[in-house]
This record gives C-alpha cells, structure tokens and sequence, in this order.
C-alpha cells in the first residue's frame, strides 16, 4: 500500500504554527507598539544592525519567515482541496504552495545574509 | 394534553421514495423524555412504520445516532427539553452514510475500515494465553484507557467535513482505536497498523477541524489521537534522515511516512 510523504509537510506546517502563535507575536508587540508608543526605550539602528550580524540571528530571522509561510503553504493547500474542491489539481496547488513558501524562504535568506 | 413539541423526521423508504423527505410529528414534551422516547412514541402511537436503531438507551452501545437539528447526537442522550424553546426539532440520519430506511443508515464502510486498523491485540511473541494473563500497571492502562471507551457510534464520522469530502478517509475512530491499541502496553500490532495509518487516507487526510472530538459523547478525543500520531510519524521520519540504519526500527513503531 502507498505511503505518505506528508510528515515533513505536516512537521513544517506544524512548527511553522508554533512560530507563526508564539514568536511573531512578540515581535509585533515589540516593534508595533511598545517601541513606537515608547513604553521602552528602542533599541538604536547601529545596535540591531550589530545583532542582526550574528550569525544566530540570521539563522533567527530565516526561521522566522520561513516556517510560517510553509504553514501558510500546507494550510492553503488543504484550504483549496477541501473549500474549494479542486483536489483535481493537486500538482499544481502542490508547485503554488510549497515553492511559494520556497522562495519566500530563498528572498529572507538573500535579504537577511546581505545584511553586513 | 400539557405542552408538546413537534418533531420532523425524516423519512426513507427506498422501494418508495427517490429520496428522503420530512414528516412531522407531535409528541409530548416531558422533562425527563429524550429523542429516542419520542421515537418510541411515535412508533408505538402514530407511525409504526418508523425505522431507526436503538438498543441499550443508557449511551452505552452507540446505536442511536441521529442527526438533532444538523447535530450529530445520541438519541438517548439528547434530551427534548434542551429544544423546547424551538418549533421543531429535525432528526434525521447520520450524515455521509447511506441510508437504508428512515433513520437507519448503512455502516458496511465504517465497519470495513474499522476491520482494516486492526482494533484487537496483536501478539506473535510472549507466552502464550494459557500460560497468565499479560500484566500492566495502572500508568500503562491510563496511556489508552480513555481510546477505549470508543462506542462505535459513528457520531464523529458526521461531524467529520473530511469524511463528507473523501469517502476513502479512514476517519476518526478508527484511527482513534487504532491508537488505543498502539497505547496499549500488550500490544505488538503497530507495525501492521502502520500502512494504513500513515498513508494519505489515514491521519494525513485528517486536516484537525476537530468536530470529531466536540460530539464524541464519550470524550475519546480522536482528534488528538490522530495528532499525537502525527507528531510520533514525523519524529520518526525525521529520524530517519539523521539516523537512516535505525528507521525502519523507528517506522516500525511510529508509522514514519517512507519515500
């Protein structure tokens, strides 16, 4: 009988959840509101840029980008399958999805790594 | 007469009807009468004709799933005082399912696909039954006590949006079951389960709307077991990549999806 080769999927959506509902929120109250209504002091330009050149960081951000747009990917997916019902075209909602979150993923790596 | 309530019900007979229509029917409304009273009334005073399952009326044998007002429900333990504020209160069968009369529907593919996860205890090692009874500690038997209090109602099945979308899903309590027999601590059939849970049609097609635990009336959670699946498949997987000599072990007992 076939096999699935939905874990690593699944495994991206999920952790991309996990980003998506725990990190990403921090990072908006942060820099949304407490920064800007100046309930703490912001970090100046030169200090982010001198965090944002560690290399952990960097990896930090990627992460950050990348994990939430593959859950985005494997929940639209399921989205246009089961809303829609176009399980039909499945290569083509597969190649959207997935190489959508792929490239956003390649964008945040060739953003974040210039950064010097 | 005091106070009565009106119930529609739909009706089926396929010798008759192309397809299932509405009838209605006035019963009393007494606090202490569920839907299945009402049935019985209706059977024993106004319509003998009227088909439906039931069985133990303690919510015990999981006969007695109707569809209350697009609810999937156990007729013994839906009371009609919680519908009293309504005009009518509509039961119909069991959503997805064939019907085969009335209110009864045709359970032949949940029972196939039950057979399929092999809901029983696999041993091919160990001593043998005559020999003693396998042991286990309470901690063991709470790791699947609540799977198995499943009763096979097929509530869930219509709560279920991917059951009505793909009708080779495997669905929730079969998953759910097979997982209480994977929990269990006597149980060597994991691997045997594993070619059906972890394919497409298994717990890869739940997508966790979650309907299937809000109506279990017995509070199984078949959306957790099939998640907690999930989470063991795509360690195993993963596992897999890193330690490839110790992923068939892995597969064996976590269902890892194989390229």
């Amino acid at each position: 009988m076939l096999r699935s080769n939905e874990a690593p999927l699944w495994a991206l959506f999920s952790t991309g959840g996990v980003v998506a509902a725990f990190l990403i929120p921090v990072h908006l109250v942060l820099f949304g509101l407490v920064f800007p209504l100046g309930w703490l002091r912001p970090p100046t330009y030169e200090h982010l840029l001198g965090i944002l050149r560690n290399p952990l960081a960097k990896i930090y951000l990627v992460t950050l980008c990348s994990l939430p747009l593959f859950h985005w990917a494997h929940r639209f997916r399921y989205t246009l399958y089961d809303g829609l019902k176009v399980k039909h075209l499945n290569e083509l909602i597969f190649a959207f999805c997935y190489g959508g979150a792929a490239i956003g993923t390649v964008l945040a790596v060739y953003l974040v790594w210039r950064i010097s | 007469m005091g106070e009565s309530i009106v119930l529609e019900i739909a009706r089926y007979s396929p010798e008759r009807d192309a397809e299932p229509h509405l009838e209605t029917y006035e019963v009393p409304l007494r606090k202490e009468w569920v839907v299945l009273d009402a049935l019985n009334h209706i059977k024993d005073k106004i319509d003998g004709s009227l088909t439906y399952r039931w069985s133990c009326r303690m919510g015990i044998c999981g006969s007695c799933g109707v569809m209350v007002n697009g609810e999937p429900k156990l007729g013994c333990a839906t009371f009609l005082s919680s519908y009293a504020g309504r005009k009518r209160v509509r039961v119909e069968p069991l959503r997805y399912f064939p019907i085969v009369r009335d209110l009864v529907t045709e359970l032949g593919d949940f029972l196939a696909k039950l057979k399929k996860v092999k809901p029983w205890l696999i041993r091919t090692d160990g001593p043998l039954l005559r020999e003693g009874e396998y042991l286990q500690t309470p901690e063991q038997l709470d790791d699947y006590r609540q799977l198995s209090m499943c009763i096979n109602c097929t509530l869930c099945y219509s709560a279920c949006p991917v059951v009505g979308l793909d009708a080779l899903f495997v669905g929730p309590a079969a998953i759910a079951l097979a997982q209480r027999y994977n929990k269990d601590s006597r149980d060597r059939g994991a691997k045997e389960r594993t070619l059906i849970l972890a394919h497409p049609d298994g717990i890869w097609g739940c997508t966790f709307v979650g309907e299937c635990t809000r109506v279990c009336p017995q509070h199984v959670d078949p959306a957790g077991a099939i998640q907690q699946y999930k989470v063991g498949s795509a360690l195993a997987w993963f596992e897999g990549l890193i330690m490839p000599k110790k992923r068939r072990k892995t597969e064996d007992r976590h269902g890892a999806a194989a390229d």
